[in-house]
Order: structure tokens, then C-alpha cells, then sequence
């Protein structure tokens, strides 16, 4: 019969030492996506690795360059962050959809970017924002851009021994904003079909400097989409600038069938989508 | 009889099982353990369709902590139907769904059950068992069932027909029925327009949030207990012993408090996997189905197809209307098609029409009833046509129904005239309501839609004790699904003056409870509160008999008056005397009364509902959103109003959730890929707005209240009332559903593509 242990390490270099030495450890932080995957017996660990008692892996630090989201922090303390909801509100818009109210006490970035769904709803504003991930491992620590941190379904740039230990975020510049927006069927309790995040900024003219716009659900990663941002760049992110927008995230999309929705259906909202969130951000930007 | 007044009977008391259920004290099916208990699990085809052909247990069986493996061959066959009022239960199908024999007729259909000390050695074990299959093709619509060379699921079946048909080999279609009247073919030359659509509706859940569970013993006698969250104790009694070839009279079964059921807990499919591994091990056993479980193996509804043609005067005068129905049962015949078949019209005056249904079996778990079985589907295509008809011809929704409905002494489509029916009234609410009357706002679109349910009565039991003390407790059968026990106690308080908390109502099991038929057909309320509301007189005539006793007088100068008994002449020594007074000298004027009675009625008061949906279209994305939303419906007489009013939201929000986003995704090899909460979106509370009521009060004659069955009817109007609405909104008229966003969108990009991204 299947057993499995239990460790709870304190330090970093703890939680190494265990998973150097028995592979089939895995991390668990809220246990919000790892516990139901092993309930259903999707998912067997040797060893639940919980990285909870491990400080700077459940802080949040803000400096003056940027925030440092520890990897486990809960969703529920990042959505009640002061200077998060200041400077990120798409990126908080995002952790505020994960699940209920009940999950968002015990889920984390950390898990939502591991776990490698394409629907993870953090996932488009931590792109849009330029998060990076920071990843402790035998040989040391490393930082990889979010947009290349997933990898596919279920999969991750965290190679065997690897922990990812936060997310780090520059501060907004000047007349910056973010937004996310993911379309589900329902009000709440859903899965996206589609989603996007955007970070805009504009000059004091109103003109866009800088974009960045991230959808997800509509690939097997989510994906930064570089035309889309284009379009926005040097405008005013008027109508017309939304529509190519709204039209280069659909180009960009490559959706499949399943039970959540059909592949034509997402490659459209997706474009929609991207509109809307785009506007959002641009009237957050403006009001900065 | 002129209008009762009510002193209890219409106030709304707290629910005597509430503090129980909201304190998580309720024991429910999975609550109950017993020492020495086994976990039993159940191994299920993972085809589709596929003959079986070798089972193979020995590596299971060796797993440690296994104690007991049951296959099809350790079922005896029978070949014998249980009446239960809405249809027969034919228990070899329903035995040989519980455990299958020779085929395994959808996936997830049970072919095994193993009983071991542990949970983990169940499951270990079920891995072990080797099932050989040989793999057929499945038939997954009716369509493709209705075909010739299509793939046959049973070598015996042949159509039980009426009127009677030429049989030509084995066929999937299981039954066809058909109604008829008037001149279908003069109705329409006669009518000025006409409409007609195919209708389709997916396989839907009822959504019950308990899973199915229970724990059944066998004793060294061979007496038998189970314990098992059912809509029908003695059903579980009577079917689990006719399949296994067991008295009955060994049986006692108990129910627990049930988390929801909607029709979908009157199948036995645990319990007699259970029986037969507690007589194997001699040991209790408990099994309690996974959710993934409930949705591939326990009764969904029917999915439908729905061809269907009205045709109407100028004037909004229905003339015509014709119907081909064709309800897919699952895996054994058995589906809702005829009872479709007689609600489809029975709102409606229709002088000249005709309609067939079919009863059509596929390669999916066997259909359960699911509230107004077959009705909400019927009404989606009569609703729908109604609709447009209005639509083309300039007329008011609310009018055109009210023109064509039927009233007292009409007849309805199925045979006997009605009696007193409040369906008129119930528009005239509609037409009078403030959300009728109020103005729609831009992007939304408004629906009405009505509908149609029969009713059941059937037997129930019931006794009254009443104690020293003056307080009372009143016994039933009947597990309390929609607020009946709350109901129950109102009864009682209302027939002797007791306060409503004195009264203390319970659910008995099948030894205690009298014979009562299972809560179901909305027949609870009004018919086992027949019998409680007479157990309370019997306990009345008694107190009376208290009284004479007491004063030294014949019962005849005695009556009941004000909530006590009262002298006929009254004197100095011959004060009233109150339930209170009388029942403290029971044991000084014979003792203990308990008061009893057992009801029977053949009939019960249909019930009428309309619906007004207000839904907001987002034409960019096909998300649609409930803004607003009214029912209204003929109650009868609403015992606890509050429940009366859950038993509606409750059947809107269903209704509302089967309209817009709830379907089994089926892939192309007939394997359900939703089968969890997740994936198959109920719709969740914010989802949706207040659902507003509206009670309309038309007793039903014989009932001592005028009480009418409340539960179902609240789910039919709302699919049509949806798709009403939507083609309100778009100007499109959807026929299949679920409105789901992809399946909108797509028909909004192809048939108003300018409109779309409009931001409309």
C-alpha cells in the first residue's frame, strides 16, 4: 500500500537537502491543486515537502525598487497587501479569482505557477507585470522570466532538485497600470476559457510607451504576446488600436477543444478579451 | 367549503431539523460507522459498450485486508416489477444496473464490488480485478439508436407500444405511446401561422450535492439492516429484497437525512452491493459513491430531441399542434417520454392534435426520474412555439397564454376533465406583477413561460402522539427532503392548538413508520399531510372522548371548538378544557392517546407555474447573466410559505442552470469528460439573482387545506423561459440547449455579425 512521509523544513537549504535526496518529493504549499490531484490518485509523492515554515518563502517585501512575493504566501494575504492593490491591481484582480474564498487562504502564486495550468489566473498579470521567478537549487539560485517559466501543460522550467522560492516584480513606473480579466461561464468557482493581463504605460501626453499583454488558457502556456503590445505602442490606445490589439492576441492564440469551451470560441473571446482589459489598464494607467 | 382561517397553518417557524443541519450535527447517508465496519468500492467498465467476457478476481482477492468480492453471477436473476405509482420499476434491469451480468451497457456501469477493512485496500483491490470485454460499438444519441444497422444494447427488447405496433426484431426503441385529438391535418389548413423547430436538450444531472451512500448489515438470523440516504425507505426494502430473493420482511431499512435528491435517490444501486457483501463477510459494510461516480453511474435525466409544430388563428387561438418526442432512457428502457408526451399540452386548450413519444435506449447510464420528469424538456419546444407565434403575430405573451389556457372542466390531453386548477389565475399574477409590468433594460431580453405538472398521491401513514405534557410528535415515512417534517408539525399545531415548537416530527424507519410511498411526485405536503392532518382529528375525537369522561357525559356533548373541547351545555363543573388540561389526566382516563391514519387518494390538484426571466446578453463573448427573474405558481395552500418559496427558487435555479451551461461533454467513445462540479457548471449562487415568488392560493378540492404538490412543477417553465428570454435578447431563436457562451456566440457571429462587437 502506498505510504507517504511528511517533512516541513525551515530554511531553503532544508527543503534542498530533502529534495536532493528523495526524488519523488513535492512541494507543497497551500495543497489547494497537490492534495486533490493525490486524492484522485493523479499525483504520488514519496514525500509531501511543506514549505510553509519556511519564512521568506511566505513573506512579502516591498522595496523600493519593486515587491517580492514569497512563493507560498497566500493568496488571501497578497489580495489584502496595501501596496500590491496600489501597484498591481490586475495582478491582484488575478489572485482574488483563484478558487473561493476558503482555497485563496491556503493557495499560492507559488502553486499556481508549479501546478503549470495554462489557466492559472495569476499567471497573466505576473507576465504582464514582468515578474520574474526566482529558483533556488543545488548549484545555486537563478531567475527566469514567468513568461518562461511554464513550459506546457503541467510543466515548468524547475529542473529535479529545483525550488521555486518567489516571484519578484519591479515597481510600476509613472503612468503605469495592469489589469486581468478571464471569461467563465459562470460568476465564480470556474476554470478560465480564456484570459488576459495587460500593463500599460503612457507619457504625460497619453501616448503608450510601454505594453505588455499576456493571455492565457488559449495555449498550452500562457504567452506574452508581442504583437499585441505593438499595437498599443505610440498610441493613445484608441478603438482602433484595441482592435488590432484584440486581433493579434487571437492570431497569437492557439486554443484547442475541450469540455471548458472550443477552440474557435476561446481564439475569439481571447481577442475580446485583450479589448477590454487593455481599455481597463489604460484608464487605470491615465488616472496615475 | 367556505375558506378554512388558519392559525398556524401559512406562519413561517423555524425549521424543527434546521440547528441540526446548519450545526453539522444532521446525520446524513455517509455519516453512519459501525464497529467492525468493511468499506466496500465498486469496479466500473471503463467501456462503453462491451460484452463481458471473463471476470477474474483472484489477484483482488489477495490483496491483504479484502474480504469480500462480488460479481454479476452472484445475482440471482429474477424477473419480477415493483409498482411505485409513476411507473413500474423493472427490477431485473434494475439488478442487472446495479451489477451487470453479461454487458456492460455505458461506462461506469458496476461489473464488481469488493469489501475490505480499508478504504485503500478496496481501491487497490479494484485495480486487481481482470475484466475481459469484448468491445462494441456504442449508441450515444437517438438518432443514431433509431437507425437500422444500428449497434442493439438488448437481444430481447421490443417495443412496448401502445397503440400496439408491428414488432420486427430487436430494437433500441424501448416504448412509443401516443396521444390524440380532434382533426390534426384540418387544424392546421385552418390555422393563419404556423411554426415548428426541433428542439434538443443535453444529458443533464440533478445535481444532488450528497452522494449516494449507505451501510447495510446482516445478522447471523438473517435479518437485515440498512441504512441508505433515499427518497423511498420502503422502496429500498421492497427492492433490494425482490432482487436479491430475500423476505422483506427481514429488512428494515432507515433512512438518513438526505442531501438532495430530485428523483435522482429513488433507484437502489448501493444497497444491494452492500447486502450481498455484509451476507458474505458477516460483516457491516458501508459504500458511499465519489462524485465522479454519481455522475457516470446514477440517474441523470433523459438528453431529448423534440420535433414539434403549432399552428394558430390570427388572433393568438392555438388550432393546432403536433409533437414527435424522443427521450433517451439510457441503458434499460424507462425514460420520461410519455409523461413529456401528456405535459406537453396540458396548459393549453388545443382542439386538434397529436403526439407520439419514444422511449429510446443508448449506451448511458440509465435515466432517474429528475423533478417534473420529461415535462421541462416538453415545455422548452411548446414555450419556444407559443413565443414566436406571439412574436410573429404582434400579440402579448401574457395574452396568448391567457386565451388559450385551460380552466376548470377542460380536459386535459391525457383523458379526465380537470378539476379546480389555478392556472388563469396564475397568469393573471403574471400579468399584474411588477417585474411584468416594468420596463426591460437595453441589452436585455425578457422570456414567459408556463408549466405544467400532474401531481402524485399515492399511500401514506401517519401517527400522532400525544404527551403528558401536551406537547405532540407526529411519525411518517417520508424523508423530509423539501421542508415536510416543518410542515408535518405546522399541521399538528394547526388540528389541536399546540404550539408548532411542541410538536416534534420525525422520519421513521420501515419497521416504525406505517407503509408510505416514496417522497416524491410532489406528493409529501399533500398527501402524507392527508394523513397527519387525520391522525390529528383521530387525536381530536379522543380528547373529546377525554373530555365526556372527565364531565361525566356522552362524547355527543362534546365538541371541538377554539383549539380545545367545549360543553355542548356548558355548567359550573363543565368548563372548556384546553390539550394541555386533558392530556395531564391521561393516565387517570385511559391512558395514552396516539392518533392514526393511512391515506390512499387517487388523485392530486395539478400544478401550474409561469415564469419571467429577465437575461442581459454580453453579444461580444455569448455570456448571459439572469438579471431578474419571477415565478409564479398555483400552491395550493402553502403550509410553511418559506418552504413553499424554496421548493420554487429551487426549481428555477435548476432550471436556469440546465438552460444555460448544464450538459454531459460526452467524447466520441461515449465517455463523459465533466464528471465533477467543476466541469459540469451548476450554476453557483452568485450566478444568479433573488429568484422573486409569487403565490397564488387555489385550494385543491379534498384536501382538508386545499394543499397542491409544489415541489416539481417550479422547474418546467424555466429552460423555455431562458430561451424565451434570449431570443428576446438576440433576436434569435435557440432550440438546442445548453445557451452556453460558445454555442451563442457562434449563432450570433453567423446570423448578426454586425451587431457583434458593437459593445453593444
Amino acid at each position: 500500500m502506498h505510504t507517504v512521509r511528511y517533512e516541513a523544513p525551515g530554511t531553503i537549504a532544508g527543503a534542498l537537502d530533502i529534495m536532493a535526496s528523495a526524488p519523488g518529493a513535492m512541494v507543497l504549499a497551500g495543497g489547494t491543486d497537490l492534495l486533490v490531484q493525490y486524492q484522485s490518485g493523479l499525483k504520488r509523492p514519496a514525500v509531501f515537502l511543506d514549505v510553509k515554515r519556511i519564512p521568506e518563502m511566505m513573506a512579502i517585501v516591498v522595496d523600493a525598487d519593486g515587491a517580492t512575493i514569497g512563493a507560498a504566501a497566500p493568496a488571501a494575504v497578497i489580495c489584502a497587501d496595501r501596496t500590491l492593490q496600489a501597484w498591481y491591481p490586475g495582478l491582484v484582480e488575478g489572485v482574488h479569482l483563484i478558487g473561493s474564498t476558503q482555497i485563496q487562504g491556503r493557495g499560492s502564486i507559488g502553486g499556481n505557477l508549479c501546478n503549470g495550468s495554462p489557466a492559472a489566473d495569476s499567471v497573466c498579470a505576473l507576465i504582464a507585470d514582468r515578474a520574474v521567478a526566482r529558483i533556488a537549487g543545488p548549484t545555486g539560485t537563478r531567475e527566469v522570466p514567468v513568461e518562461a517559466f511554464m513550459r506546457g501543460p503541467g510543466r515548468t522550467a524547475l529542473a529535479p532538485g529545483e525550488l521555486l522560492v518567489a516571484v519578484r516584480l519591479p515597481k510600476p513606473a509613472p503612468h503605469t497600470a495592469d489589469a486581468y480579466q478571464r471569461l467563465i461561464p459562470r460568476s465564480e468557482m470556474d476554470i478560465a476559457v480564456a484570459s488576459c493581463g495587460v500593463s500599460l504605460t503612457f507619457d504625460a501626453t497619453g501616448t503608450c510607451t510601454a505594453a505588455r499583454v499576456a493571455i492565457g488558457a488559449v495555449a498550452p502556456t500562457p504567452l506574452l504576446v508581442l504583437d499585441a503590445a505593438a499595437a498599443l505602442v505610440g498610441t493613445t490606445v484608441d478603438p482602433e488600436a484595441l482592435d488590432r490589439a484584440a486581433a493579434a492576441a487571437s492570431a497569437a492564440a492557439h486554443p484547442i477543444d475541450d469540455r471548458r469551451g472550443t477552440a474557435a470560441y476561446r481564439r475569439t473571446v481571447v481577442g475580446v478579451l485583450t479589448k477590454r482589459v487593455a481599455a481597463l489598464a489604460a484608464a487605470r494607467a491615465k488616472e496615475r | 367549503m367556505s375558506a378554512p382561517t388558519f392559525t398556524a397553518v401559512g406562519t413561517r417557524p423555524i425549521r424543527h431539523d434546521g440547528v441540526d443541519k446548519v450545526t453539522g450535527r444532521a446525520n446524513y447517508g455517509a455519516d453512519l460507522s459501525l464497529p467492525g465496519m468493511l468499506y466496500g468500492v465498486v469496479v466500473r467498465s471503463p467501456h462503453t459498450h462491451a460484452r463481458i467476457v471473463s471476470i477474474d478476481t483472484s489477484a483482488a482477492a489477495k490483496v491483504p485486508g479484502v474480504k469480500g468480492i462480488v460479481t454479476g453471477k452472484d445475482v440471482p436473476l429474477i424477473d419480477a416489477k415493483l409498482g411505485m405509482g409513476e411507473g413500474a420499476l423493472d427490477l431485473k434491469d434494475l439488478s442487472d444496473n446495479a451489477l451487470a451480468r453479461s454487458k456492460a451497457l455505458y461506462h461506469g456501469h458496476a461489473v464488481a464490488a469488493i469489501a475490505a477493512t480499508s478504504l485503500a485496500a478496496a481501491h487497490e483491490a479494484a485495480a486487481l480485478v481482470r475484466v475481459e470485454y469484448e468491445i462494441l460499438e456504442p449508441v450515444l444519441t437517438v438518432d443514431r439508436a433509431m437507425e437500422s444497422g444500428a449497434p442493439i444494447l438488448h437481444d430481447t427488447m421490443t417495443t412496448q407500444a401502445r397503440p400496439p405496433i408491428e414488432q420486427s426484431g430487436p430494437t433500441n426503441v424501448a416504448g412509443r405511446m401516443e396521444l390524440r385529438r380532434g382533426d390534426i391535418e384540418q387544424g392546421f389548413r385552418d390555422a393563419d401561422v404556423i411554426v415548428e423547430h426541433v428542439f434538443r436538450t443535453p444529458t443533464s444531472h440533478q445535481g444532488y450535492i450528497e452522494p449516494h451512500a449507505c451501510v447495510a448489515r446482516v445478522n447471523e438470523d438473517g435479518r437485515i439492516s440498512i441504512w441508505t440516504s433515499t427518497q423511498g425507505p420502503f422502496l429500498v426494502r421492497d427492492a433490494t429484497a425482490m432482487m436479491l430473493g430475500l423476505d422483506a420482511a427481514n429488512v428494515k431499512v432507515t433512512p438518513s437525512e438526505i442531501g438532495g435528491g430530485f428523483g435522482g435517490k429513488i433507484p437502489v444501486y448501493l444497497e444491494p452491493l452492500a447486502v450481498l457483501l455484509a451476507r458474505m463477510t458477516q460483516r457491516p459494510v458501508k459504500m458511499v459513491m465519489t462524485r465522479d461516480e454519481v455522475f457516470r453511474a446514477t440517474g441523470p435525466t433523459s438528453a431529448t430531441k423534440i420535433r414539434m409544430k403549432m399552428g394558430a388563428k390570427r388572433d393568438g387561438t392555438i388550432v393546432a399542434a403536433s409533437a414527435s418526442l424522443y427521450y433517451e432512457a439510457g441503458a434499460y428502457r424507462g425514460s420520461p417520454s410519455g409523461a413529456g408526451a401528456m405535459c406537453a399540452f396540458a396548459p393549453y386548450r388545443i382542439p386538434n392534435f397529436f403526439i407520439e413519444a419514444y422511449d429510446v435506449v443508448v449506451n448511458k447510464p440509465k435515466v432517474a426520474a429528475y423533478r417534473a420528469p420529461g415535462s421541462p424538456m416538453a415545455a422548452l419546444a411548446t414555450e419556444s412555439l407559443i413565443d414566436e407565434i406571439a412574436t410573429q403575430l404582434g400579440l402579448d405573451k401574457v395574452e396568448i397564454r391567457l386565451k388559450n389556457a385551460v380552466q376548470e372542466g377542460d380536459l386535459a390531453p391525457y383523458g379526465p376533465p380537470y378539476g379546480r386548477i389555478g392556472f388563469r389565475e396564475v397568469l393573471e399574477q403574471v400579468r399584474n406583477s411588477d417585474h411584468w409590468k416594468s420596463a426591460v433594460k437595453p441589452g436585455v431580453g425578457r422570456g414567459l413561460a408556463c408549466g405544467f405538472w400532474f401531481n402524485a398521491g399515492m399511500s401514506s401513514s401517519a401517527t400522532v402522539t400525544l404527551g403528558a405534557d401536551g406537547s405532540a410528535a407526529v411519525v411518517t415515512g417520508n424523508p423530509d427532503i423539501g421542508g415536510t417534517r416543518a410542515a408535518q408539525a405546522l399541521m399538528v399545531a394547526e388540528e389541536l392548538g399546540v404550539p408548532v415548537e411542541r410538536v416534534r416530527p420525525s422520519v421513521a424507519d420501515t419497521d416504525t413508520a406505517g407503509y408510505t410511498d416514496l417522497t416524491a411526485g410532489s406528493r409529501t405536503c399533500y398527501a402524507t399531510g392527508m394523513a397527519v392532518v387525520e391522525a390529528s382529528r383521530d387525536v381530536r375525537e379522543q380528547l373529546r372522548g377525554r373530555a365526556a369522561k372527565i364531565w361525566g357525559v356522552p362524547i355527543e356533548e362534546t365538541r371541538w371548538e377554539h383549539g380545545r373541547v367545549e360543553p355542548v351545555n356548558p355548567s359550573a363543573d363543565r368548563q372548556p378544557l384546553t390539550v394541555a388540561e386533558i392530556a395531564a389526566k391521561l393516565s387517570k382516563t385511559g391512558g395514552p392517546i396516539i392518533g392514526r391514519a393511512a391515506v390512499n387518494p387517487p388523485m392530486a390538484g395539478p400544478a401550474f407555474a409561469a415564469h419571467i426571466c429577465d437575461l442581459e446578453v454580453d453579444r461580444e463573448t455569448g455570456c448571459s447573466r439572469v438579471v431578474r427573474y419571477t415565478a409564479v405558481q398555483d400552491v395550493g395552500k402553502a403550509v410553511h410559505p418559506s418552504y413553499v418559496e424554496g421548493q420554487m427558487q429551487g426549481g428555477a435555479s435548476q432550471g436556469i442552470g440546465w438552460a444555460l451551461n448544464e450538459e454531459y461533454v460526452y467524447n466520441a467513445s461515449g465517455v463523459m469528460e465533466n464528471a465533477g462540479f467543476l466541469d459540469y457548471r451548476m450554476p453557483v449562487a452568485s450566478d444568479l439573482p433573488m429568484i422573486d415568488t409569487i403565490l397564488v392560493e387555489v385550494p385543491t378540492p379534498g384536501h382538508p387545506y386545499g394543499v397542491r404538490g409544489v415541489g416539481e412543477v417550479p422547474i418546467v417553465p424555466p429552460l423555455a423561459a431562458v430561451a424565451n428570454a434570449m431570443a428576446d435578447a438576440t433576436g434569435i431563436r435557440f432550440t438546442e440547449l445548453p445557451l452556453s457562451p460558445p454555442r451563442v456566440l457562434a449563432r450570433l457571429l453567423e446570423e448578426a455579425p454586425a451587431a457583434v462587437g458593437a459593445g453593444a
